[in-house]
């Protein structure tokens, strides 16, 4: 009863798209471009010009742009993993501390040998050869993410313990932990392994012109190929395709993007300390590959589609088979991960490990989330939403920085902001314009003032 | 229509083997029983109706058969078998398929997503195939409700009867032979109702069994064949339509006595 011919006849295919030309509405819509993560790209683009003018002329520089982008790794390579989390209903205030206590680990097993965590004596006996060191010491801390992630994930999804609860313990335990490991009792721990550093960007830790050029080529070609087998499977199925020229806009919009930011930023910054054009910093590497990663496992996974039904509909994922417990830990367990990616990250641009490494972290990674969309109602959110929402926050701090407002200040705005993109975002989900408006001038308003009565 | 003729002539039960046959399931939460022994069958092509009123023990009956929640003892056979179901998946591996109450769709994914939700279509790489799925989704969805169009946004976005059909599809797709219906209008405004009762019978008429609990008797005796009176966990008494009043149901659900001790005055007391 379920064998249903395949339709011959165009009629019967159902157009998922509807026809373009109509009106701007449908116009928009006929390009599937979501429209949260256009008002977020807007809202950046706002910010950036507001903070170029009252700078004049700081703000859109090769050198601010790219330290931005270096700055804005750490807690964005994070908040991927937040999105996910909080998605299914969960929330994670342990990872400002577990970036802490990774990044210690990672930078003990460089100074004292991996052995020494374990707290014994054997100072780098047994590890003549240091060339591979910053391999050794970065798989460690990936794992020790991996299992205290997994930890924290078995006591949410099979003890059944609140994440809230979980997670406000691990803030404390893996904070205090930092103080026991090794016999360093919370001294700081440095330097670290030379090839290392290059993680954190720096002086020598980025691609260099030609190499980020070739990215650049390969980006295209991947977004070209991207948008060209998308549109190729929906014809094979005979579902409806976007408008050409919706297509080829795309494809120019990001290839153009990814050309402008590799030509005009981060080819155009000189490197002060060797007087080359730097070129992509390896941590902004990072940052694209985990975004790529985690884009595809939300998306093009089984993982992330349990993921997003258990936030959804708990009750509707358990009924359909879903091993929801697994599903769960498992959002922990690369939450854990990327916890660890930005420790080392964080450890290798600060060239040490110290005892307050990471600390606040966990309220910037759930801002970042929340800012780029992610509900707390569980079932919403979106990585590159989450990537974008970590630049906003990194892009209001280095504004204000550059306008030298102080840092209390900063935080005041920064929380302002928060609390209105949530504002807009869930009433404009009700289709209340109008209070969305509201709280748009509002939260501007407020902000302004602060900034202009906080300006040195 | 078919099942008239059939229930004047031998009824099905001395003709075939029973679809389903649940003996003596008991489950219990705590010390109270919320099924307590009870045994009943199901045949291809019929519709057995479970009414009762609120925590009469119907849901928690067909949770055994589902896998949602298995039973403490008793038997479950399906094609005359013995099977074991404790999860859903198990249920789904003999061809029984639910539509809940609250239809348990996840509202943030589109309609394929929850078509094939916990079955996705996976590509050689393993990853989701989208395409596929929403192409099958659109060709199952159109032969239930040739109105439905907005496959791509989150369900959310739909109607009643739009959610429903996805639900029915879901069970349509993949080749339910058994079909559990928890109050499949409660939902639902007259017009999607009617389409509805229409695809139970279309879906009667192609040999699936379909267990439907309601609360609605008039929904009930348009569409069951059999009707199974629960109270209290325990079953009342399973009495074929054509032998019943509706008045005689409704003094079975709320007396909780079998038929053949229904008296004129339990009747008499409804009205």
């Amino acid at each position: 009863m379920t064998t249903v011919e395949t339709p011959r006849d165009a009629s019967a295919v159902i157009s998922t798209t509807p026809q373009p030309g109509r009106s701007w509405r449908s116009l928009v819509s006929s390009t599937e471009i979501d429209t949260r993560l256009a008002g977020l790209i807007i809202a950046l683009a706002a910010i950036w010009i507001t903070f170029n003018i009252l700078s004049g002329g700081d703000f859109l520089t090769a050198r601010n742009l790219w330290n931005l982008s270096v700055q804005s790794t750490s807690i964005a390579v994070m908040a991927t993993g937040m999105v996910l989390i909080i998605v299914s209903r969960n929330i994670d205030l342990s990872v400002g501390s577990l970036l802490g206590f990774i990044g210690y680990a990672m930078a003990l097993v460089q100074t004292d040998g991996i052995f020494s965590f374990f707290g014994l004596n054997v100072h780098s006996s047994g590890l003549q050869d240091k060339t591979y060191i910053w391999i050794l010491a970065l798989a460690f801390g990936l794992a020790l993410g991996a299992i205290v992630g997994a930890g924290q994930g078995f006591i949410v999804a099979y003890v059944g313990v609140p994440s809230f609860i979980v997670t406000l313990g691990g803030f404390l335990v893996w904070r205090g932990a930092i103080f026991r490991m090794g016999d360093k009792q919370g001294q700081t721990l440095a330097p670290l392994d030379s090839t290392f550093q290059l993680l954190g960007g720096g002086a020598k830790g980025s691609l260099g012109d030609t190499r980020s050029w070739l990215l650049a080529v390969v980006a295209c070609a991947g977004i070209v190929l991207s948008i060209v087998l998308a549109r190729r499977r929906r014809q094979r199925y005979e579902l409806g395709v976007r408008p050409m020229w919706a297509e080829v806009g795309l494809g120019v919009l990001g290839c153009a993007a990814v050309i402008l930011g590799i030509g005009l930023v981060a080819n155009r910054y000189t490197s002060p300390v060797t007087n080359k054009a730097t070129g992509v910093a390896y941590p902004v590497v990072i940052l694209i590959g985990v975004t790529l990663v985690m884009t595809y496992l939300a998306r093009r996974r089984r993982f992330g589609r349990y993921v997003y039904a258990y936030g959804g509909n708990p009750e509707a994922a358990e009924l359909g088979g879903i091993n929801t417990r697994r599903t769960v830990m498992l959002t922990f367990v690369l939450m854990g991960v990327l916890c660890a990616v930005s420790a080392a990250i964080q450890t290798a641009r600060l060239n040490a490990a110290v005892t307050n490494l990471g600390v606040q972290n966990e309220l910037d990674v759930i801002a970042a989330a929340v800012i780029g969309g992610t509900s707390f109602a569980g079932g919403i959110g979106t990585i590159p939403g989450a990537v974008l929402g970590a630049i906003v926050m990194q892009s209001l701090r280095s504004g204000m920085v550059l306008l030298k407002i102080d840092s209390p200040s900063q935080d005041i705005v920064v929380g302002v902001v928060l609390v209105t993109a949530v504002a807009i975002d869930s009433t404009l989900r009700q289709g209340r314009k109008r209070m969305a408006l509201a709280a748009l001038v509002v939260g501007l308003v407020i902000s302004v003032i602060i900034i202009q009565s906080g300006r040195a | 229509m078919t099942e008239l003729q059939t229930a004047d002539g031998p009824s099905p039960a001395e003709t075939t083997t029973p679809l389903v046959e649940l003996r003596n399931i008991r489950v219990a939460f705590g010390g109270i029983h919320a099924v307590d022994d009870v045994s009943v069958d199901l045949y291809p092509g019929e519709v057995v109706g479970l009414v009762g009123g609120n925590g009469a023990g119907k849901s928690t009956l067909m949770h055994t058969l589902s896998g949602a929640h298995p039973a403490d003892s008793g038997e479950i056979r399906i094609n005359g078998q013995p099977v074991v179901i404790h999860k859903p998946r198990d249920a789904r591996h003999y061809g029984v398929e639910v539509i809940y109450q609250r239809l348990a769709l996840a509202d943030n994914i589109d309609a394929a997503g929850n078509v094939f939700l916990g079955r996705e279509k996976l590509t050689r790489t393993g990853a989701l195939d989208d395409s596929a799925m929403a192409s099958d989704t659109a060709k199952v969805i159109r032969r239930l409700n040739p109105h439905f169009k907005n496959l791509k946004t989150p369900v959310r976005s739909l109607s009643g009867g739009q959610r429903q059909s996805v639900a029915i599809a879901r069970a349509v797709y993949f080749n339910a032979k058994i079909l559990i219906m928890d109050e499949p209008t409660a939902a639902l405004g007259p017009a999607e109702t009617e389409q509805v009762r229409d695809l139970i019978k279309q879906l009667k008429s192609e040999g699936i069994g379909i267990f439907l609990i309601s609360h609605d008797i008039h929904d009930v005796f348009d569409l069951a064949d059999r009707i199974s009176v629960m109270m209290t966990g325990r079953l009342v008494g399973t009495v074929d339509k054509l032998d019943v009043t509706k008045d005689e149901v409704l003094a079975m659900i709320i007396a909780g006595k079998p038929p053949d001790e229904i008296s004129a005055e339990d009747i008499a007391e409804l009205h």
